[in-house]
C-alpha cells in the first residue's frame, strides 16, 4: 500500500491525484509527491530497514509505489567508502565516496530512478517506456525495460560516446540518435510524449522517477551509522539529484531515523555547461540557459529542468557551487583513479575537481564529514580521456627487454633478494 | 500560410484538445495575445502578471529557444512553428 497522499505543485500549491503527470496545468510548475511521513514513521525503523534487502528497496516504504517492486530488484546499496588517500590530497580527514559507478546493473545512479519509474510505469499499465538521455539514463532504461519485458525507445544526442550508445543497443532497444544537443532531444521528447502516449521516465513519470534518487541520500545516512554528513558534493545536470539527496536526509530526520541534518549541499558542474553553478555563484534569481561545450557530456544540459530547485537547495542548506574546466575534469578522473582505485566517468571528474576547489576555498573543516557523489563509470566514457592517460611501455617477452625498458623509462623496480 | 503553434498536454483543455493551433505573423507576444483571444485564459497560463513568460515555460521558434533570440519580442513569420514546452522535463543528474 502506497504511503503517497497525492501530488502538489511546488510553485502554486495546486493539488493533483496520483497520475502520470509531471507539470501543473495552471502554472507549469513541477509536481511533487506528498508522503504520509507520520504513517511511515510508525512502520519504519532502523531495525526494519536493516532487516530489508541489500538494495535500494530496503527503503520501499519511502518510495512511491503501490505494490511490491517489480523492476531493478538488485539496484542500489552501493559502497560508501572512506577515501583516506584522496582525503590526504584534499586536506580532509573524513572524506567519503558514495560510489554509484558500481550500481547494478548499468553502472550509474540512474538505475535507482529507473527502477522506481518502471515499477510505476507497470503499475500505471504502460507497455512502452522511453527517455531522453545523455547516455546513462539510456543504458538504464534499455536494460531494465529488457528485463521487465517492456518495449522501449531511447532518444540520445547523436554525438554521444560510443560506449554509451553500444551499452544501450545491446539490450535490444530502439535507439533514436537525434541531431542536436540534449536540450533539443529533450524538447523533441516532450513533444513526442504528448503525441504517442508513452511512459517517458524523465518526463511524465518524472515525479516518481526523481524520488528514486532519495535512496542515494538514505544510503549515505545509514552507511555513516545513521548520521547525516556535514557536506555532500553532487554533480548537476538536470539538477534533480542534489535536491533529492537533501530531501532523503530530511525525510530520515522527520521519521526519526537520524537526529539532525546539518548537511550543506554543493553543486558541481563543468565550466562549459554551468547554468546552475553560475546562477548560485553570481547570486542570480534567474537561470540563464547555455549551449553546452564540455567533455562531460553526461551532465551537458544547458537548460536544466530542476535548475531552480538545485540552486534553492544549495542556498537553503548553506552550501556553495563551483565549476571546473575540461583539463581539470581529466585531472579529477586521474586523481580519483590513482588515490582510490576508482575509474569514474567525466561527471565524476567534475565532482572530484570541484571538491578539490571547494576544499581550497575553505568550505570544509578538516575533520568535517564530506561525501562526494560519484554517479557514473569511467569505462563508458573512455574516448573523452583516452589521450590523457599516458601509454603502456611496449617490450619483448624477455628479461633484457624488461631491464632496458625499466632503465629507459625510469620505472622503479627492485630485484628479489 | 499561418504560424503553427504546438500545444503541450497541460494546455489542451483550453484549446479543445487541439495539438496544433494557428496564429498570424508578428512577434511571440502578439501570437500569445492572439491565442488568448482565441482561447480565453491562454495568456495567463504561460505568462505572469507582468506579461513575461513564466519561469517554467520554454518557448521555441523553429526549434530555437526564444531566450537565445529576442525573447517575447522575437519576430514570427508565416510558416514558422512555435512550440510551447514545459521546462520540467528531462535532465540527468
Amino acid at each position: 500500500m502506497s504511503n503517497v497522499l497525492g501530488m502538489k505543485c511546488r510553485e502554486c500549491g495546486e493539488n493533483y491525484p496520483i497520475a502520470p503527470v509531471h507539470v501543473c496545468e495552471l502554472c507549469f510548475g513541477a509536481l511533487e509527491l506528498q508522503y504520509d511521513l507520520e504513517a511511515i514513521a510508525t512502520k519504519v525503523s532502523r531495525e526494519t530497514i536493516l532487516a530489508g534487502p541489500k538494495s535500494m528497496w530496503r527503503y520501499k516504504e519511502l518510495l512511491p509505489i503501490d505494490g511490491e517492486p517489480t523492476v531493478g530488484l538488485n539496484c542500489g546499496y552501493t559502497p560508501l567508502l572512506k577515501a583516506d588517500r584522496l582525503g590526504r590530497v584534499l586536506g580532509l580527514n573524513n572524506l567519503y565516496i558514495k560510489n554509484d559507478s558500481v550500481n547494478h546493473p548499468t553502472l550509474s545512479f540512474k538505475d535507482r530512478v529507473v527502477s522506481v519509474a518502471l515499477t510505476k510505469a507497470i503499475e500505471f499499465g504502460y507497455k512502452t517506456v522511453a527517455c531522453a538521455s545523455t547516455g546513462n539514463l539510456a543504458n538504464s532504461v534499455a536494460a531494465h525495460s529488457a528485463a521487465a519485458g517492456l518495449e522501449s525507445y531511447i532518444f540520445i544526442p547523436s554525438d554521444l560516446e560510443q560506449g554509451k550508445i553500444l551499452a544501450s543497443l545491446v539490450y535490444g532497444t530502439n535507439v533514436l540518435a537525434v541531431s542536436g544537443n540534449y536540450d533539443e532531444v529533450n524538447r523533441l521528447c516532450a513533444e513526442a510524449g504528448d503525441k504517442y502516449g508513452w511512459a517517458f521516465v524523465n518526463i511524465n513519470l518524472r515525479p516518481f522517477y526523481g524520488d528514486g534518487s532519495k535512496t542515494f541520500g538514505y544510503e549515505i545516512a545509514e552507511q555513516l551509522g545513521w548520521k547525516a554528513p556535514d557536506h555532500v558534493v553532487v554533480p548537476c545536470a538536470g539538477g534533480s539529484l542534489v535536491s533529492k539527496i537533501y530531501k532523503g536526509l530530511n525525510e530520515f530526520h522527520k521519521i526519526g531515523l537520524i537526529d539532525s541534518v546539518p548537511t550543506k549541499m554543493y553543486a558541481a558542474q563543468a565550466t562549459g555547461c554551468n547554468p546552475i553553478t553560475s546562477m548560485i555563484t553570481s547570486g542570480s534569481e534567474v537561470m540563464r540557459p547555455v549551449k553546452p561545450n564540455t567533455i562531460a557530456k553526461s551532465i551537458a544540459i544547458g537548460n536544466p529542468a530542476d535548475g531552480y530547485f538545485a540552486a534553492e537547495t544549495v542556498r537553503r542548506s548553506g552550501g556553495a557551487a563551483a565549476d571546473v574546466t575540461d583539463p581539470e575534469i581529466i585531472e579529477g578522473i586521474r586523481l580519483l583513479g590513482r588515490t582510490e582505485g576508482i575509474f569514474t566517468e567525466t561527471a565524476g571528474g567534475v565532482t572530484i575537481a570541484v571538491t578539490q576547489k571547494l576544499a581550497q576555498e575553505g568550505h570544509f573543516g578538516k575533520d568535517d564529514i564530506v561525501v562526494i557523489a560519484i554517479t557514473g563509470n569511467g569505462l563508458k566514457t573512455q574516448e573523452a580521456v583516452a589521450d590523457h592517460m599516458g601509454r603502456p611501455t611496449f617490450i619483448q617477452a624477455n628479461l633484457s627487454s624488461l631491464d632496458t625498458a625499466l632503465r629507459a623509462e625510469k620505472l622503479i623496480a627492485t630485484t628479489a633478494g | 500560410m499561418a504560424v503553427n503553434v504546438l500545444i503541450p498536454t497541460p494546455l489542451r483543455k483550453l484549446t479543445g484538445e487541439q495539438e496544433t493551433v494557428h496564429s498570424s505573423a508578428g512577434t511571440i507576444a502578439s501570437v500569445v495575445a492572439d491565442l488568448d483571444a482565441q482561447f480565453p485564459g491562454f495568456a495567463g497560463r504561460i505568462t505572469d502578471d507582468a506579461g513575461n513568460l513564466r519561469k517554467f515555460v520554454n518557448v521555441y521558434l523553429n526549434e530555437e529557444d526564444i531566450r537565445f533570440l529576442s525573447g517575447k519580442e522575437t519576430e514570427v513569420k508565416d510558416g514558422d512553428t512555435i512550440s510551447i514546452v514545459p521546462a520540467i522535463a528531462g535532465g540527468t543528474s
